[in-house]
């Protein structure tokens, strides 16, 4: 999908810090994230658990709970900043100009409730003058846009199947039309045919509205056949982000490069190779790059410098100690098939 | 012993203690001591009837006054806790042990033992339980505490038995039963070892509730003079003192200090059982 | 070819309910191979696993442990059954009794089963076999299992099956809940089970990339029934029956130049209401023909090891064996790297 990149951006994130207050010390889940997304824009991103991605879905809508708090950093939707407005203003522009899919959207439903009698709260919410004809018009109307049909609306939320459940999510996340749509991991639990068909259908939707959406999960594959830009997590930062295609063809941060070289495909049997070791515990995290301990590439530099974000290609990042000297991640070195812990 | 000191501070630390179960508990240990230790330092024979010169207000000579009938209050109350305390205990025992078991060999074993035990609990449930123990306890002849215990448990298990019953066939459903049995567990085994530390949160809070119901049955029951009169409780001084129109007598030393035991026994219940369930369920604790 | 679990003609009905419908699989132990069932949700394929591991019987036809009739085992040939054939879980919440640290999972099999004589030796293999999934005992073990993460728990459940060494791992999506980076540990740590120790693994599953990289064989499930059959290398690199195809081009791959996914036919009005005796696949199926409604297709043998359910192939032999493995490739020494 084309994005007019000339367009303004509707959503830059700056520097945000999301920490989790443990016993032991803060856990830096988000670290000084900064992004930015154009309207239509399709953004992925994606990490292993523990990355911070489903923190910073939460931190973009300040639906963070103790014991996460967003420590600094600012979220400026369409020019207004989410952190720095009231409860009440901010309740406003939830969901009718920024709306979640939550991980789990299809539990989100709440069983004893009939699907438009949910579709109706969330639009009556924002909205309080509608009259009953209306909101049911606008229910039928948005059924269509994710594919339900129209007696869809009367059934409680057991009655649907789970790629059902999750159309409907996405129909109450984007009742009021919002200019940005988090998705956090929408077909975790769907089977391949109905995951393609839900991301069809968000792909439809997002297009009629002419919305950016984030798309947050860890298959790459989906990430790469949905998104535009695609950002990959590490250990709360942004380690690359850049066009999908330049950073499947040529990544430029060793993990991207670990990342894509351990997808699997159906073409040829190969080993299966994982990446070795595990990410770092976010509490108390040492000096320098948080990738060190696992980096083929590693050298002394990235034991204690932390490595910044920098232009490595066109309209591609990567924050790696070996940027600006190469041009491009030597070959990884020859690995056995069966990696244990460092 | 230091292992313990240590594990008891993580687990406040963790949030699973919370202040309302150190504070119930706390209650309750004091009403305990009281009526435990407070006998060695008392003696018996200054709470029976004629005692001491009768209708002393509270004074120096008196600590809680005495009551019309020549008994030190102060040593009533110090013989009579314990004994409405005891009521409780065996009542809550004997229900929730009553229940329990029950509960137990319904769910587990399904069939025409649960309809047959699932009929008679719901149907006593429904029945006016102080109504059934006014009957019982009128016509006893020879009532005692032991006695009066055991009718109250007989309409007290219901409630057990049904959350047991209930508890059992969830946690049979569920997947760590199936991996217990894969692991070759037989269904003793599994009901001992996997379904019971589940359902001891629930066995612990209904038996609080037990002995809370059964202590405010018995203390009913004895205000109506039901009881066992002759001997010392928290209920049947309430019923003397009533019998001789203590409020109106301007008496207040004999039915209150029992009444503010009674507020006291029921709030340390009340407070370790909310307590309680955070300690139970890990997944509550929050700091 | 001694067979170690054969379902035999199961079908499993939960009233109206087909779950399984005339399945007939061997699964033998002389030679130890890794083979998937996959499908969709409402497959069957969790239910073929649960009774393959003896959890729930067939309404028709039998499941048999070397020989045995699983459903009327005695107690000491149920006990038995359950030392060989061990399962790993899809989920990774409900596997654990939440009273007990998750040491519970890993030390109970060692005791029952006699796995270790000493203290020592029984945290020296615990320690090892959580190592090998990619977990450091240090921060798993003495934990709760709230206190772990999902992925972290599916992992620990695949170190137990990896303690016990039994003949066969029945692994119900073992890695559905696990990031990509590490999905390959784990998936690689099955395979090694199977080449090293001999263990034979049934991989259930909704991901056919990942039943593509280590199984030998795989069998597909539409609604109970078997749809394709036979070598990986076939049924998802060169599917047949329709319903596979569609499946295959559902995988999102990274591969760009790919486009995604073939168009589905969704169910019109008028094939929803249509009575079908036939293929159940035929409502969706875009090579539909007049005889798909009639009666259901026998399974054909287009190549030499896959059949498919399909009559687009019915010029081909018809497979003279019920049991569906019968079709399947001797499994590989070692993957082509």
């Amino acid at each position: 999908m084309a994005v007019d990149m000339t367009q303004k951006p509707i959503l830059v994130v700056k520097d945000l810090n999301v920490h989790y207050d443990t016993g032991k010390g803060p856990a830096k889940a988000v670290n000084d994230v900064s992004f930015s997304l154009r309207p239509g824009e399709r953004l992925g991103l994606i990490g292993e658990s523990g990355s911070g991605k489903t923190t910073m879905a939460t931190a973009l809508m300040r639906l963070t709970r103790a014991p996460g708090r967003i420590v600094s950093g600012s979220v400026e939707l369409d020019g207004q900043d989410l952190l720095k407005l009231s409860d009440k203003d901010l309740r406003e522009v939830r969901l009718r100009d920024i709306a979640l899919m939550p991980q789990g959207a299809m539990s989100s439903l709440n069983p004893v409730m009939r699907l438009e009698e949910q579709m109706i709260d969330a639009i009556v919410a924002h909205v309080p003058n509608l009259k009953r004809p209306e909101l049911d018009a606008r229910v039928q109307q948005l059924l269509k846009q994710v594919g339900l049909a129209p007696e869809v609306a009367r059934r409680y939320p057991h009655e649907l199947s789970g790629g059902m459940k999750q159309r409907a999510a996405m129909a109450i996340a984007t009742s009021l039309s919002p200019k940005v749509i988090v998705a956090d991991e929408p077909t975790s639990a769907l089977d391949v045919v109905v995951q393609r068909q839900v991301m069809q259908t968000l792909g439809r939707l997002q297009d009629g509205l002419g919305a950016a959406v984030v798309l947050i999960g860890h298959d790459m594959g989906l990430i790469a056949q949905f998104a535009d830009t695609v950002g990959v997590m590490y250990a709360g930062k942004i380690v690359e982000i850049g066009p999908v295609r330049q950073m499947i063809e040529a990544p430029k941060h060793p993990y991207t490069k670990l990342l894509v070289e351990s997808l699997p495909g159906i073409e040829v049997k190969q080993a299966l190779v994982g990446i070795p070791g595990l990410p770092p515990p976010l509490v108390n995290l040492p000096a320098g790059c948080s990738f060190d301990p696992r980096c083929p590439f590693a050298f002394d530099r990235c034991r204690s410098e932390t490595p910044q974000l920098q232009e490595v290609a066109p309209s591609q990042a990567a924050a790696c100690h070996l940027y600006p000297g190469l041009s491009e991640l030597p070959p990884l070195p020859a690995r056995a098939g069966r990696e244990l812990n460092a | 012993m230091n292992r313990f000191w240590a594990n008891l501070r993580r687990n406040y630390e963790q949030g699973r203690i919370s202040p309302l179960l150190i504070v119930g508990l706390g209650i309750l240990l004091s009403v305990v001591l009281f009526g435990l230790i407070g006998p060695f330092f008392t003696d018996a024979t200054n709470a029976q009837v004629g005692a001491v010169r009768p209708r002393r207000p509270p004074g120096d000579d008196y600590l809680l006054g005495t009551d019309s009938q020549g008994r030190d209050m102060w040593a009533l109350l110090i013989y009579a806790t314990p004994n409405t305390l005891k009521m409780g205990l065996i009542a809550g025992f004997i229900g929730v042990g009553l229940g329990t078991v029950l509960g137990l060999i319904a769910g587990q074993f399904g069939g025409w033992i649960d309809a047959v035990i699932r009929v008679i609990s719901d149907s006593l449930l429904t029945v006016p339980a102080i109504a059934i123990l006014v009957i019982i306890a009128g016509n006893i002849d020879r009532m005692s505490t032991f006695v009066m215990a055991l009718v109250v448990a007989s309409l007290g298990w219901m409630f057990t038995a049904r959350t047991v019953r209930a508890q059992v066939l969830s946690i049979r459903e569920k997947a760590y039963v199936e991996v217990a049995r894969v692991n070759g567990e037989g269904p003793l085994e599994i009901l001992f070892r996997e379904v019971m530390p589940n359902i001891m949160p629930y066995i612990v809070a209904s038996f609080v509730g037990t002995v809370s119901g059964s202590i405010l049955a018995v203390i009913g029951l004895e205000a109506l003079g039901l009881g066992a009169l002759e001997e010392m409780t928290l209920g049947n001084t309430i019923y003397w003192s009533q019998q001789s129109s203590a409020v109106l007598r301007g008496y207040w030393w004999w039915w209150g200090p029992p009444i503010v035991m009674i507020a006291l026994i029921f709030i340390g219940l009340f407070l370790t059982s909310v307590g309680f369930d955070r300690f139970a369920n890990p997944r509550l604790a929050r700091r | 070819m001694s067979a170690l679990i054969e379902a035999k003609g199961v079908t499993k009905r939960y009233g109206s309910f087909t779950a399984l419908d005339d399945v007939t699989l061997t699964l033998s132990d002389s030679e130890p191979s890794m083979t998937a069932v996959a499908g969709e949700s409402g497959s069957g394929k969790t239910t073929l696993a649960r009774m393959m591991l003896g959890f729930i019987d067939p309404t028709e036809g039998s499941v048999e442990y070397r020989g045995k009739n699983i459903a009327t085992m005695s107690a000491s040939e149920k006990r038995a059954f359950r030392r060989e054939v061990q399962p790993v879980f899809q989920d990774p919440f409900e596997v654990f009794n939440p009273f007990y640290r998750i040491d519970n999972v890993l030390t109970t099999p060692v005791k029952r089963f006699r796995l270790a004589d000493t203290d020592a030796k029984a945290q020296a293999l615990i320690e090892d076999a959580l190592e090998r999934v990619g977990l450091r005992p240090q921060d798993t073990l003495g934990r709760f299992p709230h206190e772990l993460s999902g992925g972290q728990r599916q992992r620990v459940m695949v170190a137990r099956a990896v303690l016990l060494r039994p003949k066969m791992i029945v692994a119900d999506e073992p890695v559905s809940m696990v990031d990509a980076s590490l999905r390959a540990t784990i998936l690689d740590e099955l395979r090694t089970l199977n080449r090293e120790l001999g263990i034979s693994i049934v991989y259930i599953t909704h991901d056919l990339t990942t039943a593509f990289q280590i199984c030998d064989n795989i069998v597909v499930l539409y609604r109970g029934s078997v749809a394709e059959a036979g070598a990986v290398e076939q049924v998802i690199g060169r599917p047949k029956h329709p319903y596979s195809q569609l499946l295959v081009s559902s995988i999102p791959l990274p591969d760009l130049t790919k486009a995604w996914g073939a168009d589905e036919i969704p169910v019109t009005e008028a094939n929803a209401a249509r009575t079908n005796n036939g293929c159940k696949f035929a409502p969706r199926c875009p090579h539909v023909m007049e005889q798909c409604w009639q009666a259901p297709p026998p399974k054909y043998m287009p190549d030499a090891q896959r059949l498919a359910t399909c009559f687009l192939y019915r010029d081909a032999p018809v497979s003279p064996d019920a049991d569906v493995a019968s079709v399947f490739r001797p499994p590989q020494a070692a993957p082509v790297s």
